[in-house]
């Protein structure tokens, strides 16, 4: 059924529809929108048997859902940014436990400087917790990468995040075509633990594993991802079965056929990207498209057989390794190794919501056809006041607060929104 | 007194068992078939209080719930000594998740079931002071002001003993830990700091709150089965001596609970819903030096010269709870 | 279920982690000696047959009791029970009221009529004994346990020998002494009365006794010179005590003055009270403190109005009158004479200052030795002549009943072993159990029992018992005020406090096990023992 809906609301319905028996809420922007309508969907009575529960904490958000879970019920939380960081020490206690919880992060800068915009930083810090991690490309995948990451964790033990861009996605209306109940029934079974807290079978689940066992228990985490690299795309085409809809699966190529130029990028930035392709490719330029959506597990052979005919590759991410440079872009180069004729540039973009406009990626794109861009590339950065701030720190010791400088210098507040 | 005070002249109610009261007057821990539920085995040190007060909690609890028990536990001494790859010695479904969270681990636990329909099974939490009163207590809030269908238990032995003896918010004044050391003017830990977990749990208008020691097993058994009659937030502290943190001997660690409270010291009482209910009266009421002097821990207070103004200003906390919870015989709620 | 690996374990699968490996010291249980025990001149098990009272098993424990003393009923009445003076319960509120419930016991055994167990075997054997007092009985009742054939001969037209002729009936109810006796004559003994024994080897080879155990008391009172006019009335207090066992009472007039300090003039002042004087004075040379009586017969002799003259000593006795002379202690606190005299009124002088033995009936028999007027008897209450025992008041040692019957039980022992040709060894005692072995915080605060007296008035006009008895209530009360010193009561402590489950529970009556696999030594079992029944030892390495 087609709906006109915040992309929010269209992610607690499907969320809803996959009969999560434990949802933990905590507010935090941009995903609050979510757990509000899951919460009266609970209230209501239209979602159960379901217990919503208004935890103090993202900490105890993710604590909660892993008793929940290691207790055999399906277990649903949301978070972002500053959340997902609060809950860091038990988003690894739920992958190291195997506990198949699915999680949304609506992603979302991490402060300071505080920022409640669209990056990717938040869900790529967790890059080795254990965790899976979908990115969506609209509103559309979203909805049906929760439905699909229910299955996914559950079958494997291990957790998901389906990770969509904060407001961006969040909070956009469109239109989406919401499955039915019969439909999502028929593709996802009701949960089977793999392990459950029960007295009928009494057993000890968070041990406390030396030396001799504690590689052994990491590998094994590991080569559940690598399985997930086979199980995903499988998932996919039995969702497309049902659903009559060709989403998640572990990338999508656009154009990559007979393109010289691809441009790698994650999430709803792949939507300007393929507009700007289009434009470009109207030109004659033979550019495409590689969208990651399993970032973890990373899909390396997937990556090099896309980027197999090319001969540069653009890594435009939202994400920034301080101090190194990309953090997509390292993975794909990890990919790619031992091609040495191939040319990689890493653009570091859109921090903290900073708008990636048409405009500035077909400059970019086309500098990159020409091998001008530098390795490495912060899109739209302005170079006066970052070279206005670092005089300032050469000349006064005790020169203020980086963030406040930069905002008198430019005389605005907040972000720059095209 | 939720608990019936057993009149039996060769040995009060006091002893663990007694072959002389009627079956159903004994304690758990005198049954032959008892569950223990952590079982022999375990990595605890000679004379463990933790281990001791754990087994007692559980094995009435399951008993109370005809083991349909499930236990979620914080990291510590007692998850570490109990559950070391490959071996475990929990009887009970039992689950280890961090340090912090316990609280909000048996909250999603008890979701769970309730969702799932199984409202027969019944949820533990445990830790040690330090997974309780400091970096636990966010969480255990949380569970307490939703009122969620668990027990919590927190077995306080007053500093964190696993990562070898340092300061917690249940250290006493005056005692020495690895991160309070008996030098500088005022030696040991300092007064005027430190947090008393059951009076904030009262605060909390939560069903039942109970302190308890291993020394008095008979009181401790009648409150965790008194908790176990609420649904919602419950919260039991108990009192369990750590021979290695507190420089006793392993002999010693009842009896170190035992003069805990007969010096008043340790308030031993129930509330329900934010009120005072009872309070054990001491026996004998003796001075706190009783208590310090065979702890390691207060020794810089005795020697040559005894600082006789801190064991003042100790035996004043001592005659406060006494006054303030009513610990004297007389003065039985 | 599938478990994940390493993380998630199975129940209970630390057994395999023998923690005992950790232990230099372990615990032991063992039984040590109770005070009460090692206090009773009888060698009762006082500590095991409370345990069976507390649980009101009285008939367990009646049998258990009367495996050392056939007598509880009459012990319950006249021992003097230094098991009490020595009870560690007296450290801690007061003594267990030990007496009271062997009364108890005695009592409930003669109202359901509980029979000694006939012995299994026969020896074949024939023992003599001579004298059916508390000694003669007891070691005829050990004997006949023991599978001889026993025969008591007692010159007297009544059994019970001091019990009943020197006993008042208002302290030893005639009804209770001769049940008792009766029971014991139950089994193989046979009790031939008005049977003097004249002399023992022609009575042992006339009965064809195998041994003989002589227990004749000590009956002959002991008579001090006192200056006399003709008129004045002296008898002893033996007498005086034995003749209220026969059809005439004694005339002993309306003033009468004991002269002695010890138990019997006590019981002959009561006695003369009783018999109608209006005024009974003890007259005694030194001070209460000094006095051989106990204390609590003194007190109960002056409630009934006796009046005692201390520091006082008889130098003339006329009709009706007395000369006394004044006494002073001194520094060795040996009474001297003052000089300074008074006079009281008198119609009888009663002697009561200690009794002889009647040594005749062993004249003539080679290898005895005798001293001070009794019979010496080795460790194993053999006398110097092979065959022949001997115990109660004839031999030195205190003279008491229940002393008396530890003889008899005692002598049955090494007569039993003798007559097998062997040595009889006593198994050896436990090490003793002290107060500061208990860990008395487990015993709740519970005073003894006070026993209903009768009271005075009656007390002073007839010879209705003065003590009476617990109700079963107050004796159940009375037996679980027992500590159980050094012996396990099953209180299941050290099963509850041993944190590592390393104490296994045997079930009811069968006690407690270690379980060395697991036990780390920490001591918290012993520390926690109530009674002091376990200890630590070092670790054999």
């Amino acid at each position: 059924m087609f709906k006109q809906i915040e992309g929010s609301k269209a992610v607690a319905e499907a969320v809803a529809l996959c009969r999560p028996e434990v949802i933990c809420a905590y507010p935090i922007s941009p995903q609050t929108h979510i757990v509000e309508a899951l919460g009266e969907s609970v209230k209501s009575g239209a979602l159960t048997p379901c217990e919503f529960i208004n935890v103090e904490s993202e900490f105890a958000a993710m604590s909660v859902a892993i008793g929940a879970s290691a207790t055999g019920a399906r277990s649903y939380t949301a978070t972002a940014s500053q959340g997902l960081l609060f809950m860091v020490e038990a988003i690894y206690n739920a992958s190291g436990l195997g506990l198949p919880i699915v999680m949304t992060v609506a992603n979302r800068a991490i402060g300071a400087p505080i920022n409640i915009w669209n990056d990717h930083s938040d869900s790529l810090s967790q890059r080795d917790s254990g965790w899976m991690q979908l990115f969506a490309e609209t509103n559309q995948e979203a909805l049906d990468l929760h439905i699909q990451a229910f299955k996914l964790a559950e079958e494997l033990s291990l957790p998901v995040m389906v990770c969509m861009d904060g407001f961006i996605l969040t909070h956009a209306y469109e239109r989406v075509d919401m499955p039915s109940q019969q439909q999502v029934d028929a593709y996802l079974p009701p949960y089977e633990p793999r392990q459950v807290l029960d007295p009928r079978e009494p057993v000890s689940i968070g041990a406390m594993v030396g030396p001799e066992a504690f590689m052994e228990v990491k590998y094994l985490a590991h080569a559940k991802q690598m399985q997930a690299l086979e199980r995903i795309p499988q998932l996919a085409a039995e969702f497309k079965q049902v659903f009559g809809r060709g989403t998640g699966g572990l990338t999508h190529t656009y154009h990559g056929e007979d393109a010289e130029t691809i441009i790698i990028a994650m999430g709803s930035v792949l939507g300007t990207v393929k507009d700007t392709v289009d434009e470009m490719r109207d030109g004659g330029h033979k550019i495409g498209v590689l969208g990651i959506t399993s970032y973890r597990p990373f899909p390396v052979a997937q990556v090099r057989e896309a980027l197999a005919h090319c001969k540069r590759f653009v890594v435009l991410e939202k994400s920034l390794a301080v101090g190194m440079g990309g953090i997509l872009a390292t993975d794909v180069r990890m990919a790619m190794s031992g091609r040495g004729s191939l040319r990689g540039f890493t653009v570091v973009a859109g921090l903290g919501g900073r708008a990636i406009t048409r405009k500035s990626l077909h400059k970019l794109f086309r500098e990159a056809e020409q091998e001008t861009l530098q390795p490495l590339t912060f899109l739209d950065l302005d170079w006066n006041v970052v070279n206005k701030q670092l005089a300032r720190e050469r000349e006064v010791r005790r020169s203020g607060p980086a963030a406040e400088n930069i905002l008198r210098d430019i005389g605005t507040v907040a972000s720059k929104i095209a | 007194m939720p608990f019936q005070q057993i009149k039996f002249y060769q040995t009060g109610t006091f002893t663990v068992g007694n072959r002389l009261l009627n079956p159903e007057d004994r304690s758990v821990q005198s049954h032959q078939d008892r569950s223990n539920a952590i079982n022999s085995g375990h990595r605890a040190c000679q004379g463990c209080g933790e281990a001791l007060g754990a087994r007692y909690a559980l094995d009435t609890a399951l008993e109370a719930t005809n083991s349909q028990l499930i236990a979620a536990n914080a990291t510590g001494c007692l998850e570490v000594f109990t559950t070391p790859y490959p071996e475990t010695s929990w009887q009970l479904p039992w689950i280890h998740s961090l340090f912090g969270n316990t609280a909000a681990v048996a909250t999603g636990i008890a979701a769970a079931l309730k969702v799932k329909g199984r409202r027969e099974v019944r949820v533990i939490a445990q830790g040690g002071d330090g997974g309780t009163t400091d970096i636990g207590f966010g969480c255990l809030s949380g569970m307490f002001e939703r009122n969620d269908d668990v027990l919590y238990i927190c077995y306080d032995n007053e500093a964190y003993m696993n990562t070898g003896v340092q300061r917690s918010s249940a250290t006493p004044p005056a005692a020495r830990t690895a991160t309070t050391m008996p030098v500088g003017p005022n030696p040991g830990n300092e007064f005027g700091q430190g947090k008393f977990v059951p009076a904030i749990a009262m605060a909390h208008e939560i069903p039942y709150v109970a302190t308890a020691t291993v020394a008095d097993l008979r009181d401790l058994e009648a409150k965790v089965r008194r908790a176990m009659e609420f649904r919602g937030a419950r919260y039991i502290h108990i009192l369990v001596p750590c021979p290695l943190g507190w420089g006793t001997a392993s002999h010693d660690t009842i009896r170190m609970a035992r003069l805990a409270h007969e010096t008043g010291l340790f308030p031993v009482f129930e509330a329900e819903r934010g009120e005072l209910v009872s309070a054990l009266p001491m026996r004998m009421q003796l001075p706190v030096e009783e208590y310090l002097k065979p702890q390691k821990r207060f020794a810089h207070l005795f020697g040559a010269k005894p600082k006789l103004d801190v064991i003042a200003r100790i035996q004043q906390r001592a005659d406060r709870n006494i006054r303030k919870y009513g610990m004297l015989k007389e003065e039985v709620l | 279920m599938d478990k994940p690996f390493a993380i998630t374990l199975d129940p209970g699968s630390s057994l395999a982690n023998h923690t005992g490996s950790w232990r230099t010291r372990k615990p032991v249980y063992l039984d040590r000696l109770p005070p009460c025990n090692a206090g009773c001149p009888a060698g009762e098990n006082i500590q095991g047959w409370l345990f069976h009272a507390e649980a009101g098993n009285y008939e367990q424990a009646w049998r258990l009791l009367t495996q050392d003393n056939p007598l509880p009923a009459i012990m319950g009445r006249v021992c003097y029970h230094p098991c009490e003076g020595a009870c560690n319960r007296g450290q801690f509120d007061s003594a267990v009221g030990i007496n009271s419930v062997e009364r108890f016991l005695g009592d409930e055994a003669i109202k359901r009529g509980w029979k000694f167990g006939k012995p299994g075997m026969t020896s074949g054997k024939r023992v003599l004994v001579v004298g059916a007092g508390p000694s003669g009985l007891s070691v005829a009742y050990h004997l006949a346990r023991l599978g001889h054939s026993v025969e008591i001969h007692e010159a007297g037209p009544l059994s019970g020998g001091m019990m009943r002729f020197g006993i008042p009936k208002y302290r030893l109810p005639r009804n209770v002494l001769d049940a008792e006796v009766a029971r014991i004559l139950d089994t193989w003994v046979t009790l031939r009365l008005n049977t003097k024994v004249a002399n023992i080897e022609d009575s042992m080879r006339a009965g064809n006794f195998d041994a003989s155990f002589l227990a004749v008391g000590a009956h002959i009172g002991k008579r001090a010179y006192i200056p006399a006019g003709d008129a004045a009335r002296i008898v002893d207090a033996v007498s005086v005590l034995r003749s209220m066992e026969g059809e005439d009472q004694p005339m002993l007039g309306r003033r009468v003055v004991v002269y002695g300090g010890g138990n019997t003039a006590i019981d002959a002042a009561r006695t003369a009270k009783r018999l109608g004087a209006t005024e009974t004075i003890i007259v005694y040379r030194r001070t209460r403190e000094k006095m051989p009586a106990h204390d609590f017969e003194v007190e109960e002799a002056l409630q009934e109005g006796v009046m005692i003259k201390w520091l006082s000593t008889i130098k003339h006795a006329d009709e009706h009158s007395l000369t006394i002379e004044k006494m002073k202690l001194d520094d060795k606190g040996f009474p001297q004479p003052t000089g300074e005299f008074e006079t009281i009124e008198s119609d009888s002088l009663v002697l009561a200052l200690g009794q002889d033995v009647d040594l005749s009936l062993l004249q003539g028999v080679s290898g005895l030795e005798i001293k001070d007027g009794t019979v010496q008897v080795g460790s194993n209450m053999m006398t110097g002549h092979k065959g022949i025992f001997a115990g109660g008041d004839m031999v030195p040692s205190e003279r008491t009943v229940t002393v008396a019957v530890g003889h008899g039980k005692k002598a049955a022992h090494h007569i039993d072993a003798w007559l097998r040709g062997a040595i009889y060894e006593p198994a050896p005692k436990h090490e003793p159990v002290t107060y500061d072995m208990l860990n008395q915080w487990y015993y709740s605060d519970a005073p003894k029992t006070v026993r209903p007296m009768l009271d005075a008035i009656r007390r002073q006009s007839g010879f209705d018992e003065v003590q009476g008895g617990l109700d079963e209530t107050n004796a159940l009360f009375e037996a679980r005020r027992c500590m159980s010193c050094g012996n396990c009561f099953e209180c299941d402590n050290c099963y509850g406090v041993c944190p590592d489950n390393a104490v296994i529970k045997l079930g009811p009556g069968k006690r407690f096990r270690f379980n060395y696999d697991y036990c780390k030594g920490c001591g918290i079992c012993v520390s926690e023992c109530p009674c002091g029944a376990i200890k630590m030892v070092a670790e054999e390495i």
